[in-house]
């Protein structure tokens, strides 16, 4: 036992110094969802109506002011990153998922191939923004409506990249090999294919986060976006805009969050494409 | 060439079909009576009919997605629920506004993007690279509303250097116009610059590590010429792709940064369409965009072979 502790302490050491964008990002990730998650602990009521503290600049009983209803900045803020996080996950998780069905069809199958790929040349054609806001304008306006509304146009950027990996090992002696041996489609997919696919698409993944962290947040100011009753940080700018010269704060605080979180997800990003792709590392 | 250019071409087809049919069955994919959800929530059974009967909502779907289709061809897009003027009016009206901000923004980002991308590589690894690479990222990661707001909240109100908001014609003169869009175009090209920065370095060092580059320095080329002509010119394919592909970036940018700076301009338009549920609008306007988007697209192609003359399409 030890033994082992320097030795560990020498490896974290040296990960720290050839990864620090990965480790600065995924702490800055960490702590703001415990943030999130203790949200009910270190804040108040987030949606709490208090008309006497109109327009409060920050002090030591609102850290960081109200806003012009008299709700506590600071709180809506911590249960704001809820709704980021959730959001930036959810439409992750589910693009990756659809996305890498269809690109494993299209890159193994090349009559699907044709067809599939001209439907999403198609929706990437759509501004993406545009596509979620007439989503969310006809389904009703939920979290989960803008999940979907989120997901929908990333799907085509995940099923171009399964797409390609697939086509670059399909004809490979070992999946060559498989085939002829009698291996079903479904098994030989998922035990030879799927696995060259898994290290690109966890970097996409997290670029996929941080951009449905920003296009959630862009719903929400455009006022297409979550309910404006729930906090999030779009909704707090949206509704503050007109106070801007005589309450920045209640900008500024969304804000600037928004913007750090975007960036720990991107810097984990991009310290997971050094790691599992040293090829790109050198260059970008 | 000739033929490639046309097979190219003919490859809008399909992908303009697809647009058309998604935007069109946008209206009809929503849940319930789509002539009920035009009318809105308070909405007599009668006007709903007569929506219904205007719009051709009473046909055999197939039949309206022919003649919307059509007629969109012909390049009829209708004519707006809400103020009864024809959609391709209304984004007349307002496309002047919309082309001056996507344009300055464009120039002024590329310019800026292509000098620092190139500055970095040229001294990869140096202090002047890191600062361009962490502006990348941060680039990336700020939305354009704030970084809009920081702008206006210092820029505008606090040293008043800059008008807050609003859109001046190119016809009342050039500094007018200009004024306004300057803090549009560094809001909305903030990302755009990241975006094309990282691409320019990393295209750079590829080409700066070949043998041709040590031969012309052995020459005796000087820096500049040899960074831009012998360097930057053989770079700059994967440039000139991403600043096609982001084009979307600031088509989505743009409908924001309209907001932000209440600029009368078709992101503008389209964001009051949805709220209208004005859907000839909606879907006349996202046409047009995609469209747009498509065009640009193909022109990046077709410029592939003047960058690159390697390039060969068979």
């Amino acid at each position: 036992m030890t033994q082992d502790t320097p030795a560990t302490g020498a490896a974290v050491r040296d990960f720290l110094r050839r990864h620090p964008t990965m480790v600065i990002g995924a702490s800055m990730l960490l702590f703001i969802t415990l943030a999130a998650l203790l949200a009910p602990w270190i804040a108040r009521d987030p949606i709490l109506l208090e008309p006497v503290n109109r327009l409060k600049p920050p002090s030591a009983d609102f850290w960081l002011g109200t806003d012009s209803l008299g709700r506590d900045v600071y709180a809506r803020m911590v249960y704001g990153a809820r709704i980021s996080l959730l959001v930036g996950l959810s439409v992750a998780v589910i693009s990756i998922l659809c996305g890498s069905v269809i690109g494993l069809l299209a890159g193994y199958f090349s009559k699907v191939d044709a067809v599939v790929m001209r439907l999403m040349d198609g929706i990437m054609a759509i501004p993406s923004i545009l596509l979620a806001i007439a989503l969310v304008a006809l389904l009703g306006s939920s979290v989960q409506v803008v999940i979907i509304a989120i997901a929908i146009p990333e799907i085509p950027r995940v099923t171009r990249l399964v797409r390609a990996v697939v086509l670059s090992v399909r004809d490979l002696p070992y999946v060559e090999a498989a085939r002829s041996n009698g291996t079903r489609v479904a098994k030989l997919l998922r035990r030879h294919v799927l696995p060259s696919t898994v290290a690109p698409l966890i970097v996409q993944a997290t670029y996929i986060c941080a951009s449905a962290i920003l296009t959630e947040a862009g719903l929400s100011f455009l006022g297409a976006g979550t309910p404006p009753e729930i906090p999030t940080w779009g909704n707090m700018i949206a509704s503050s805009r007109v106070f801007l010269q005589i309450a920045p704060w209640t900008i500024f605080a969304p804000g600037i969050c928004l913007a750090l979180v975007v960036l720990a997800v991107n810097l984990l990003g991009d310290g997971l494409r050094d790691r599992l792709d040293p090829r790109i590392s050198r260059r970008m | 060439m000739t033929g490639y250019i046309i097979r190219r071409m003919l490859g809008v087809i399909p992908v303009m079909m697809v647009v058309g049919i998604f935007v069109f069955s946008l209206l009809h994919l929503a849940p319930g009576d789509p002539a009920a959800i035009i009318a809105g929530d308070n909405a007599t059974a009668e006007s709903i009919a007569k929506i219904r009967s205007n719009l051709g909502l009473d046909r055999p779907l197939l039949e309206q997605f022919a003649s919307w289709g059509l007629a969109t061809l012909r390049g009829d897009l209708g004519v707006s629920i809400f103020t009864q003027i024809p959609v391709l009016t209304l984004v007349g009206q307002r496309v002047g506004a919309t082309i001056s901000l996507a344009a300055t923004t464009m120039l002024v980002a590329v310019t800026i993007a292509v000098t620092l991308g190139v500055l970095a590589a040229w001294k990869a690894g140096s202090l002047l690279d890191r600062a361009v690479m962490g502006l990348a990222v941060t680039g990336f990661s700020v939305p354009v509303f704030v970084v809009g707001y920081i702008l206006v909240y210092f820029v505008a109100l606090q040293w008043r250097w800059l008008p807050v908001q609003g859109y001046v014609a190119l016809s009342e003169g050039l500094w007018p116009w200009l004024r306004q869009l300057i803090l549009p175009s560094i809001a909305l090209g903030l990302a755009y610059v990241a975006l094309i920065a990282r691409i320019t370095r990393a295209s750079m060092l590829d080409v700066l590590a070949e043998d041709y580059i040590r031969t012309a320095s052995a020459k005796g080329v000087a820096t500049v010429p040899m960074l831009l002509r012998h360097a930057l010119k053989n770079a700059a394919v994967p440039i000139v792709t991403v600043i096609g592909i982001g084009v979307a970036l600031l088509i989505s940018g743009v409908v924001i940064t309209e907001t932000v700076f209440n600029i009368p301009g078709v992101g503008r338009l389209v964001v009051d369409a949805i709220s209208r549920r004005d859907y000839p609008v909606i879907q006349g306007v996202m046409i047009i965009f995609a469209g747009v988007y498509v065009l640009i697209n193909l022109l990046v192609d077709i410029s592939y072979s003047f960058f690159d003359p390697r390039i060969r399409y068979s």
